[in-house]
């Protein structure tokens, strides 16, 4: 295949050839270029369908504000959907197939769309698919999700690895062409620290796509010149191929890097994408402008492109559009396309401009006060129809037409934070207005200043003020001359003449039409216009097409554009994988892994885990001949309540209090009070919200007098520190306690069952007494083990068991689980993992976080007279209020199953006996469930209204989703040993 | 967002958690008459300006201090930041 449409000149190295595919056909291209240049370059101009209607497409634009030519780029788990052909960095190998069609791209069956568009206007949704209502779902929606949409995924998992960087500089530089390479030379001789990213692989911006001269140089020579003495510059970090997406709070923005979208597959460890957080404390916005169609009937055929990117493929990549090419233009510019093609040898068809004084500068036709009133040609254009300015009508043969509407100064950056463009008459377009985001200044085409002189000089007051923001020198920087021709447009936004279809936004197939029937049927607002024709939510969210919409809009009613306004710009500037915005937080990764002491230990014995928060915990421990969770279960809970076992209970939260008022402390956080408790006791704490609603539960061990060790759950470790923290620094500032976290500091064990003070007593050093006389129940101290390590002792438990819990640091916790199981072995000590420890604590009763659950309250939970009315604690005062102390308050109670082999799922509610089964008859429901090995049948935790009173009473337990009515009996929530005796032995 | 603390510099805001309005520093007197009420008020009424606003916020992947940040809700930007716990004195909380 040849390239039939290069022409000499352009940015690239044309001494190498790439080979690429698309389609499944081979062709060929040279560095430099993009897969849109390289395509046109071998005259393919179909490269795409459209949205709902599947017209035939070709590119539009040379940039990233590309609505048609989208691929799905590279193939396998790396098949990337909806990629910008423009953009696309050609490669050797690369691989692309259009997409959004049923059958081939030129024989695209769902192109009957097309004949169907009186149906699939604006709203047709809303209108067409109404009735009956159970269409909508099993019919209308997956026809129209089969038609609609853009490329698929792969849905394999994304083999490459994305980064996430921080960066920090004085002043940020956003765009490279003619205004950003002014400012940065500016900023970078001074000495500031600067940052320059521009989203193109060459940065030059416009001076690589026009013919301009600046001083003696060819604009794309002087860029660069430019670009080489900044990267000499070591205070200058220059970044292309990065995209900055947004501008956030306090200078900070958000850039996307593409470090190795133009290679096939990036090198071993290296990152396909970086989204960098930039922290600067100045930033100039020089990201360019963009050039805007001009909206007329068949407008969308491809060959007909802006006049601005036609003269970026002639100039930057060689390639002529066509042999034939004409141009549609309101303004000046679009004749430098005509001009510079002209100068390339493409014949000229002619040039029609909408201006009664349009110039004639060259020996083509100028058809002046003339408009572009229809194309023809089925999978490109052949012709365009003309109306002249006496009436008459003329044929012109062309396969590319540019269209030039006048530029639209890239404001995006500008109203990342409510800022609002304001109108600009003289250009006929939106610049940005006063409210920009603290720390930005814009300058050059962003800011309307069009001409190349003029860009660069504003990029040089943009450094200028931004330095002396930040209090730095500004070095006069001496610009070369260059171009400085003034605007001179007259706006012109679409064509009035003909009864077809004329192209707004190209990608979501939104018509001038479109448009008219919104205003027809009531939507004046621009955000509803926008929503109801989809007018710029496609993809490229509207970049060529919104202001054509606003401006027919502002015709239809009466307004002027700036009364009609613009939508609201949003991050990200354009699109952005999910990929480069999770990093490297997925999968496992997804967030950090915390590590039981004692976790290398059980994953030798075979143990399940489960992820509890960001801990690993042991579930059960699977033995041999155990083919079912149950069975491990089972046997740990009956080991442990006949001899001992033990489990990892590290995961609790530990927060050391120390102080003269720890004490004191405590009887705040508190419900219940601590202020009386004796040196080396532990007791339990309820800790209430200040709400009166319970938050979390735990022990208080006094080490000392002004000593406490607390607990905490797992799950609220982090809030209750925050919290304790919080009533420290803000409510009692001039306590005398300090806090700090020790959870990793402590590896803690449980060990439990009546074996459990025999078990410890071969471990703890022979000088410390833990009989049942020298350390009862709730005793605690500070001891040592195994011959001298320093270890604490808690005599407290979950299980309901004679227990203890015993602490070591946390480096000495794998030993010391290795030497509780080697001393255990004459007991048959077995490792019991958090399902045979909520079994446990279910048969005695013990509430968790299933009861405490963010709606029970200390009444609720059975503890209500646990508030003490003594003294002030958090929680207490609104946990007296009359709601919450009703008689038929619910209230913890333990179920049974009246048939024994029945189970009483959690989540069940409970029903009387007799009644309806509903919502105004519903008498509590379940919270935790299991089996008790120990009575043999299933039990549970629940809530029942006046519960205290209802002992004994038969309910219905109910789940009418999963079909499930069950007899049960209330009981009191202990079921294993309600006296407390074992505790206490 | 940017949080410059009075101690460390500027941080991050992700650093940071978020609490509420700087008025749960005002917790009233449990053995007052009007407690209930006043607790009531405490715990549930919050002005939501459209301007400045103070508000706590937890330095917890940091220092763990609290802080009172006055933040304009309609900018973000922010005008001070204090030690909670300097606030508190000031607004007259002891033990």
């Amino acid at each position: 295949m040849t390239q039939q449409n290069r022409i000499s000149g352009g940015q690239i190295d044309t001494s190498q050839t790439l080979k690429f595919t698309f389609d499944g056909k081979q062709y060929t291209g040279h560095p430099g270029d993009t897969l849109a240049s390289a395509l046109l370059a071998n005259g393919v101009r179909l490269m795409g369908r459209s949205f709902k209607y599947h017209r035939p497409r070709g590119v539009l634009s040379a940039g990233s504000e590309e609505p048609n030519a989208l691929v799905e780029l590279r193939g396998g788990a790396r098949q990337e959907p909806n990629t910008r052909a423009t953009t696309v960095e050609l490669y050797n190998g690369l691989l692309a197939n259009s997409q959004n069609r049923l059958g081939s791209l030129k024989f695209d069956l769902l192109a009957i769309n097309d004949r169907l568009s009186n149906f699939l206007t604006a709203g047709f949704y809303y209108k067409t698919f109404m009735w009956p209502a159970a269409f909508w779902e099993k019919l209308y929606e997956p026809i129209i999700r089969k038609a609609a949409g853009l490329g698929s995924l792969s849905l394999k998992e994304d083999p490459d690895v994305y980064d996430k960087g921080f960066l920090h500089c004085d002043v940020l530089i956003i765009g490279a062409g003619p205004a950003g390479l002014a400012a940065a030379l500016t900023a970078g001789r001074s000495g500031a620290s600067v940052i320059l990213a521009d989203e193109d692989f060459r940065m030059g911006g416009r001076l690589n796509s026009e013919t301009f001269t600046i001083g003696d140089a060819s604009g794309a020579d002087w860029a660069a010149a430019t670009v080489a003495e900044l990267a000499s510059l070591p205070n200058v970090r220059l970044m292309s191929r990065t995209t900055v997406i947004g501008a956030f709070d306090h200078g900070i923005y958000g850039a996307v890097e593409r470090n190795n979208d133009h290679v096939a597959t990036p090198d071993e460890g290296k990152p396909r994408q970086t989204l960098w957080r930039i922290y600067s404390k100045q930033a100039v916005v020089c990201a360019g402008a963009l050039e805007r169609p001009i909206g007329f009937e068949n407008n969308d055929r491809p060959g007909i492109m802006l006049a601005s990117a036609m003269r970026s493929y002639a100039n930057r990549w060689a390639v002529a559009a066509d042999k034939r090419v004409a141009i549609f233009t309101n303004n000046d510019d679009g004749h430098r396309a005509a001009a510079d093609l002209h100068a390339k040898g493409v014949k000229i068809s002619a040039v029609v401009d909408t201006r009664a004084d349009a110039p004639r500068n060259n020996d083509y036709e100028v058809l002046v006060g003339a408009q572009v009133i229809d194309t023809k040609g089925r999978l490109g254009l052949t012709f365009a129809d003309v109306r002249l300015a006496d009436g008459s009508e003329r044929t012109l043969e062309c396969g590319a037409l540019g269209m030039s509407g006048g530029w639209n100064p890239n404001v995006h950056m500008t109203c990342h934070q409510r800022g609002r463009p304001v109108w600009n008459d003289d250009l006929a377009a939106f610049v940005p207005g006063a409210d920009l985001p603290a720390g930005m200044t814009v300058a050059g085409a962003a800011n309307g200043d069009f001409s190349t002189a003029g860009a660069m000089a504003s990029g040089v007051i943009g450094a200028k003020s931004a330095l002396k923001a930040i209090g730095l020198k500004a070095k006069t920087t001496k610009l070369p001359q260059a171009e400085d021709a003034p605007i001179n447009i007259s706006a012109f936004w679409y064509v009035k003449e003909g009864k077809g279809r004329a192209w707004l936004d190209q990608q979501n197939d939104v018509t001038v039409k479109d448009v008219k029937l919104s205003h027809q049927e009531g939507f004046r607002s621009v955000e509803h216009l926008k929503r109801y024709t989809t007018l710029g939510m496609a993809t490229d969210q509207g970049k060529t097409s919104n202001m054509g919409g606003l401006a027919i809009m502002a015709e239809l009613a009466g307004k002027t554009i700036p009364e009609v306004g613009t939508t609201i710009f949003r991050p990200p500037y354009t699109p952005t994988a999910i990929g480069v915005l999770a990093g490297r937080a997925r999968g496992q990764e997804f967030h950090p892994k915390r590590l039981t002491p004692s976790h290398h230990w059980a994953k030798e014995q075979g143990a399940v885990f489960v992820e509890v928060g960001n801990w690993l915990r042991a579930q059960w421990f699977p033995q041999k001949g155990e083919t079912h969770w149950r069975q491990s279960v089972d046997r740990e809970v009956i080991a442990t309540r006949k001899s001992v076992g033990v489990c990892d209970v590290t995961t609790l939260g530990k927060i050391d209090v120390q102080g003269a008022d720890a004490a004191e402390f405590l009887n705040k956080i508190y419900c219940n009070g601590f202020a009386k408790l004796a040196v080396g006791k532990t007791r339990y704490g309820l800790m209430l919200r200040e709400d009166g609603i319970a938050m979390d539960d735990g022990t208080a061990a006094r080490m000392a007098e002004d000593h406490f060790v607390v607990t905490t759950t797992t799950a609220n470790a982090l809030g209750v520190y925050r919290h304790m923290e919080f009533v420290r620094q803000c409510l009692f500032p001039d306590m005398d306690v300090q806090l700090i976290s020790t959870t990793e500091a402590w590896a803690q064990f449980a060990v439990a069952g009546p074996n459990s003070r025999r078990l410890l007593q071969k471990i703890v050093d022979p000088e410390y007494d833990i009989s049942n006389e020298a350390f009862p129940f709730m005793a605690c101290g500070n001891i040592t083990i195994c011959g001298g390590l320093r270890a604490r002792l808690f005599r407290i438990s979950f299980s309901g068991e004679l227990a203890y819990e015993i602490a070591v640091p946390t480096r000495y916790g794998d030993a010391l689980m290795r030497r509780i199981m080697e001393e255990g072995a004459e007991f048959d000590v077995v490792p019991y993992g958090t399902e045979a420890l909520g079994v446990m604590r279910i048969e005695k009763g013990h509430a968790t976080g299933n009861e405490l659950n963010g709606t029970t309250t200390a009444l609720n939970l059975g503890m209500g007279r646990m508030v003490s009315k003594k003294k002030d604690s958090i929680g207490s005062i609104l946990s007296e209020r009359e709601g919450l102390n009703t008689d038929d308050v619910l209230m913890q109670v333990g179920i049974k199953p009246v048939d024994p082999s029945k189970p009483v799922p959690a989540g069940a509610h409970l029903m009387n006996l007799t009644g309806p089964v509903d919502a105004d008859h519903d008498q509590g429901y379940v919270t935790s469930a299991c089996y008790s090995p120990i009575l043999g049948h299933h039990i549970a935790l629940g809530f029942v209204k006046g519960g205290g009173n209802r002992k004994g009473e038969k309910m219905r337990l109910v789940s009418p989703l999963t079909k499930v009515e069950t007899e049960i009996e209330i009981v009191s929530a202990h079921f294993v040993d309600p006296e407390g005796e074992r505790l206490r032995a | 967002m940017i949080i410059n603390h009075p101690l460390l510099g500027p941080r991050d805001a992700s650093e940071f958690t978020y609490l509420g309005d700087a008025s749960l520093i005002d917790r009233p007197d449990w053995q007052s008459e009007t407690a209930a009420q006043d607790f009531y008020e405490y715990q549930y009424l919050r002005d939501n300006p459209a301007g400045l606003h103070q508000e706590l916020w937890f330095h917890e992947s940091g220092d763990r201090s609290w802080l009172v940040v006055t933040r304009n809700t309609l900018t973000h930007e922010i005008t001070d930041v204090q030690l909670a716990r300097d606030v508190a004195r000031a607004r007259g909380r002891s033990k």
